[in-house]
C-alpha cells in the first residue's frame, strides 16, 4: 500500500500552520523559534514529496539548501536568544522592542 | 621668406610667458624692454614676410601655413592655420609697428605702477591674440583672437581695479561685447550649417549655394559682433568708459588696434557682403550715424581722453561706411592712417595728463605748448591730420572714404562731410584748450597743489613714439596717394583679396580734384571755426549744451531703462520667485517627506509578533490573489 502524495501535503500544512499560529500567539522566545523550525520543516517536506512525485531531484536538492539555511540560522538565532536570556532572565517577546518607530 | 609667418604671433606669446613666470624676478626695467622688444622683434617678422609676399605675382598673393588641426569632431574641420595676404599682412605691420612704439611708450608712462609687469604681461597677450585675429585662416580661429583681445581689453581697463569706476567700466565693456559676440557666434553656426566649413576660403567658395536670406543673416550677426567690438550704435558706450584704463591701454586697443577688428572682419567677409547687399547697406548706414553722433558728443567733452574716446566712435563708423559701401581699401587706408594719428592723440594726451598729475579736464590746463614743445607740435600734426587738412594723412583718407560716399549716395556723403567739420573742430577745441590760451593750471587748482607742478616734456621713451606716429600721421597719406595711377600702392595691394566686390565708380580727374578741394574747404572751416571760437576763450557754455555733454543722454538711458530694470527684476526674482518658488518648492518636499514619516512610524510597534503577523497576512493576501488567478 502506497501513502497518498495528498497526505503528506495535509501533513505539511498541518505543520506549518501549528508553526504559523504558534509563532504569533506565544511569547516564550525559544518557542517562537522551535515554530519557526516546524514551519521550515513543513515546507521541506512539501518539497520531498512533489520531488518524489513528481520525479525531479530538484526538490531535494531544495531541502539541502534549506537545511543548511536553517542550520545557520539556528546559530544566530540561538546566540541571540541566549544573549536575550543572559541580561534578562525570563523575558518574552514582548520585552524585547527596541526597535519601536 | 612667408614661412617664418609663424613667429609673428608666438614672438609676444613668448614674451607673455616669460612675463608671466618671471615678469617680477626681472624687475621693472627689464620686464618693460622684454615685453617692447619681443613686440619689436614681431614687428621686424612681419616686414620679413611681407617682403617675402610682395615678391610673388600679384594673382598668386596667398599663402597658408597650417600648424596642426585644431579640432575635428565629425565633419567639422578646423585647422590651426594661418593666412597670409595682402589684407592680413597690411594689419599684421600696422598692428604689430603701432604696438612696438605704445609698448615704448608704456616703459615711461607706467613706470611708477606698482605692477608694472604685470602690465607688459597684458599687453604682450593682447598683441599676441589680436595678431591671431588677423592672421587666422579661418572664422573659428579669428574668433579665438577675437575673444582673446577682448579678455585682454577687459583687464586692461580694470587695469587699477582698485578704483571702483575702473572695475565697473571693464565689467561694462565685458558685458557689451558679450552682446556682439553671441551674435558672432550664432553667425559662425549658420556658416558651418550652409556650407560645412568655417575657413574662409571654402566659405567663400560655397557662397554662390546659399540663399540670399541666409546670406542677409550671416552679414548682419557679423556685423553684430563687429559692431560690439568696434563699438558702433548701438553698442558704442563702452569705450567711452574703456578710458578708465592706463593711456597707453587706450591708446593700443581702444584706438589703434582692436576696436578696428569689426573694420577688418567686414573687409575679411567682403564676398559675403558683396551677395548681400542689404547687410552691406545696415553696415554703411550705422557706420555714418555712429560717425555723426560720435562726433557731435566729442564737441562738448571736458575730459581729454573722452573727447578722444568720442573721436575713435566717429572715426570708426567713417570706416564702417566706407566698408559698408563697398570701398574696403578706403576703409583699410583710413584705419592705418588713424592708428597713426588716434594712437599719437591718445599718447599726446597721455604725456599731457602725466604732466598735469593725472589731470584730464581740458579746463584746466591751457598754454602747455611753451613748456611741452614736443607734445605740443606732435598733437598739432594729429589734430591738423584727423581733421582732414592737407596733405597730412587723414586729408586723403578721408578723401577716398567721402569721395567713395557720393559715389554710392549724395546723402552719406553729407553726413560724412558734416562729421568732417566737426572732426576738425572738437579736436582744435581741445588742441586749444590744452595747448594755448590762458594759463589755468595753477589758478584751477589749491595753491599748495598747483606748487609742485612743473609740466614738462616726457623722457625720450615717451617722446620718440610720439615723434614717430607724428612723421607717419603726417606723411601716411604717402601710401595711397589717388593723385596718379602709379601712386595708389595700397589700392593696388590690396587688389588680390578685394578684386571686383570694391564699389566700382570711375571718377574724372577734374572731378577727383574738385572733391579734394571741398574736403580741404571743410577742413579748413573746422580749423577755423574752432580758432575762432575757442582761440581766447575757454568758457562758451552755448556750444556746450547739456544734451552733448551727456552724449544725448542715451547712456542715461541705457542706464535707466535696462542696467537698472533689470536689476530691479533680479531684486524681485531674489525677494520673490527664490524665497517663495523655489526655496518654498524644497521645503515643501521636505515638510512632506517628513509629515509622511512621522505617519508611518507607528507602524514600527518594535513587537515581534506584529511583523510576524504582517507577514503571514501578506502570504495569505500573494495566496490569495495566485489562488484566484489560477482559478
Amino acid at each position: 500500500m502506497t501513502v497518498e502524495a495528498s497526505w503528506y501535503l495535509t501533513l505539511a500544512a498541518v505543520l506549518f500552520t501549528i508553526g504559523a499560529i504558534g509563532l504569533l500567539v506565544r511569547r516564550n522566545v525559544l518557542v517562537m523559534f522551535m515554530c519557526v523550525e516546524l514551519m521550515l520543516n513543513a515546507a521541506n517536506l512539501t518539497f520531498v514529496t512533489f520531488a518524489r512525485r513528481l520525479n525531479d531531484i530538484a526538490g531535494q536538492t531544495a531541502v539541502f539548501f534549506v537545511l543548511v539555511v536553517a542550520a545557520a540560522e539556528v546559530v544566530v538565532g540561538l546566540g541571540i536568544i541566549v544573549s536575550i536570556y543572559r541580561r534578562r532572565p525570563g523575558a518574552t517577546a514582548d520585552d524585547v522592542h527596541g526597535l519601536k518607530g | 621668406m612667408l614661412r617664418s609667418v609663424f613667429l609673428i604671433p608666438l614672438l609676444p606669446l613668448a614674451g607673455f610667458v616669460i612675463l608671466l613666470l618671471s615678469g617680477r624676478k626681472l624687475g621693472k626695467e627689464r620686464a618693460g624692454w622684454l615685453g617692447t622688444l619681443m613686440v619689436a622683434a614681431s614687428f621686424v617678422v612681419t616686414v620679413v614676410v611681407f617682403v617675402g609676399l610682395f615678391r610673388l605675382p600679384t594673382g598668386a598673393r596667398s599663402y597658408t601655413q597650417t600648424w596642426f588641426t585644431w579640432i575635428s569632431a565629425g565633419h567639422l574641420h578646423v585647422d590651426m592655420g594661418l593666412l597670409v595676404d595682402p589684407l592680413s599682412m597690411t594689419m599684421a605691420a600696422f598692428v604689430t609697428g603701432v604696438s612696438a612704439l605704445i609698448h615704448l611708450y608704456s616703459i615711461g608712462y607706467m613706470r611708477h605702477d606698482e605692477d608694472f609687469p604685470k602690465f607688459f604681461v597684458y599687453l604682450n597677450l593682447f598683441v599676441a591674440a589680436m595678431l591671431v585675429l588677423v592672421l587666422a585662416d579661418n572664422f573659428l580661429l579669428l574668433f579665438l583672437g577675437w575673444e582673446g583681445v577682448g579678455v585682454c581689453s577687459y583687464f586692461l581697463i580694470g587695469f587699477w581695479f582698485e578704483r571702483n569706476s575702473a572695475a565697473s567700466a571693464a565689467k561694462k565693456a565685458m558685458i557689451f561685447n558679450r552682446i556682439g559676440d553671441a551674435a558672432f557666434l550664432i553667425a559662425l553656426f549658420l556658416i558651418y550649417q550652409r556650407t560645412g566649413s568655417l575657413q574662409y576660403h571654402t566659405v567663400f567658395a560655397h557662397l554662390a549655394s546659399i540663399g540670399s536670406p541666409s546670406l542677409v543673416a550671416i552679414g548682419l550677426l557679423l556685423f553684430a559682433g563687429a559692431v560690439g567690438k568696434s563699438a558702433q550704435i548701438p553698442l558704442y558706450p563702452w569705450l567711452a568708459d574703456a578710458m578708465e584704463g592706463p593711456t597707453p591701454v587706450s591708446a593700443l586697443i581702444h584706438a589703434a588696434t582692436m576696436v578696428t577688428a569689426g573694420v577688418y572682419l567686414m573687409c575679411r567677409i567682403n564676398p559675403i557682403l558683396f551677395r548681400a547687399p542689404d547687410a552691406a547697406h545696415v553696415v554703411a548706414i550705422v557706420g555714418a550715424a555712429t560717425a555723426l553722433l560720435g562726433a557731435t558728443i566729442a564737441c562738448a567733452q571736458n575730459d581729454i581722453k573722452k573727447i578722444l574716446a568720442y573721436s575713435t566712435i566717429s572715426q570708426l563708423g567713417y570706416m564702417f561706411l566706407a566698408a559698408g559701401i563697398g570701398a574696403y581699401d578706403a576703409a583699410i587706408f583710413l584705419m592705418l592712417t588713424h592708428a597713426f594719428y588716434k594712437a599719437l592723440l591718445f599718447l599726446g594726451a597721455g604725456s599731457v595728463i602725466h604732466a598735469m598729475n593725472d589731470d584730464q579736464d581740458i579746463k584746466t590746463m591751457g598754454a602747455l605748448a611753451r613748456v611741452m614743445p614736443i607734445t605740443a607740435v606732435t598733437f598739432f600734426i594729429g589734430w591738423l591730420s584727423i581733421g582732414g587738412v592737407p596733405v597730412l594723412s587723414g586729408f586723403w583718407s578721408k578723401g577716398d572714404v567721402l569721395l567713395n560716399g557720393y559715389g554710392f549716395s549724395p546723402a552719406l556723403y553729407v553726413v560724412g562731410a558734416l562729421t568732417a567739420v566737426l572732426t576738425a573742430y572738437y579736436l582744435g577745441r581741445a588742441y586749444l584748450l590744452v595747448f594755448r590760451g590762458q594759463q589755468r593750471w595753477v589758478e584751477a587748482r589749491k595753491t599748495s597743489d598747483a606748487a609742485g607742478l612743473h609740466p614738462h616734456d616726457p623722457s625720450w621713451v615717451m617722446s620718440l613714439p610720439l615723434i614717430v606716429l607724428g612723421a607717419l600721421s603726417a606723411l601716411g597719406g604717402l601710401i595711397n596717394l589717388p593723385i596718379h595711377p602709379d601712386l595708389d600702392f595700397l589700392d593696388r595691394w590690396l587688389t588680390p583679396v578685394f578684386g571686383s566686390h570694391l564699389l566700382q565708380h570711375h571718377w574724372g580727374v577734374g572731378s577727383e580734384w574738385t572733391f579734394a578741394l571741398i574736403d580741404a574747404v571743410l577742413a579748413v572751416i573746422g580749423v577755423g571755426l574752432a580758432v575762432a571760437f575757442w582761440g581766447r576763450t575757454s568758457e562758451r557754455p552755448a556750444l556746450e549744451p547739456a544734451f552733448l555733454r551727456r552724449a544725448w543722454y542715451i547712456d542715461w538711458a541705457y542706464d535707466r531703462f535696462i542696467a537698472h530694470t533689470s536689476t530691479e527684476v533680479a531684486i524681485e526674482t531674489s525677494s520673490v520667485v527664490e524665497t517663495k518658488g523655489i526655496d518654498g518648492a524644497v521645503n515643501g518636499f521636505a515638510w512632506l517627506v517628513r509629515a509622511t514619516g512621522r505617519r508611518l512610524r507607528t507602524v514600527q510597534t518594535g513587537y515581534v509578533r506584529n511583523y510576524a503577523l504582517g507577514l503571514t497576512v501578506g502570504l495569505v493576501l500573494i495566496l490569495a490573489y495566485v489562488l484566484t488567478r489560477a482559478s
